[in-house]
């Protein structure tokens, strides 16, 4: 099967609607196709992989820990848009740390996570052979 | 009145129209995406305001769920559910703001 190039539009808050857990399980779908798959969160998507959720408390499950196993997929490319962490008083310290283990090199850990600019991202967007929005 | 606003002010203007149209003893609840707002940094002078006036309140469950307790502005108060339920009673009709 030819490999295209997905990139996965993550732009809605967890837990208030349903868009980041619906995003999560087609990107792991993707991935097991063995597709070219990268992650972009921009505008509240950037709180989808904010460290420390609980959602205990309002009776949710807690699929953040799922997005460390995107590296075990092969997913090493998470792109977060600068401008909106700024707007929103946040900075990659306060993502989680998220890695892909590099088998070139001995399994050696990487950080999965790239913060680039909006105009920057519209130059990745540009080399997807698809794009999908949430 | 109570008015509770349940989405991100960066994603739609639930919470500007609440502020637009709230009256001088009324009171604000976030819930749900709504506590989004109750971070640092989100510019809403107004909200500010009413915060500093003790006015303004946050659903903890929600708050904990996104991983934003250390950035609650300080002046927000975060409640339980039998907190919502104690601003219900104290400040009957209340107004959704969806």
């Amino acid at each position: 099967m030819a490999t295209k190039k997905f990139m996965y539009l993550n732009r809605k808050a967890p837990y208030g609607t349903v868009y980041a857990l619906e995003s999560l399980e087609v990107v792991l779908i993707a991935a097991a196709f063995e597709q070219d798959v990268s992650l972009a969160f921009i505008d509240d998507g950037v709180y989808q992989i904010v460290e420390g959720q609980n959602p205990e408390g309002i009776g949710m499950k807690n699929f953040s820990k799922t997005y460390h196993a995107l590296g075990d997929y092969d997913i090493k490319q998470l792109f977060v848009s600068a401008e909106s962490l700024e707007e929103r008083g946040l900075s990659i310290d306060d993502l989680m740390p998220l890695v892909w283990e590099d088998e070139d090199e001995d399994w050696a850990e990487k950080p999965s996570i790239q913060v680039v600019s909006n105009a920057e991202l519209t130059k990745l967007m540009s080399d997807q052979d698809v794009c999908l929005s949430f | 009145m109570l008015h509770t606003v349940n989405k991100s002010s960066f994603e739609r203007n639930s919470l500007q129209s609440c502020l637009n149209t709230i009256d001088d003893s009324s009171v604000i609840l976030l819930i749900e995406d709504g506590v989004i707002s109750a971070a640092k940094n989100t510019k809403s002078p107004m909200l500010a305001d009413l915060a500093a006036q003790g006015r303004v309140f946050a659903l903890q469950g929600d708050v904990e769920a996104r991983g934003i307790s250390s950035k609650v502005a300080d002046n927000i108060k975060l409640v339980d559910y039998a907190g919502f339920v104690d601003l219900v009673v104290e400040h009957g009709t209340a107004v959704s703001w969806l």
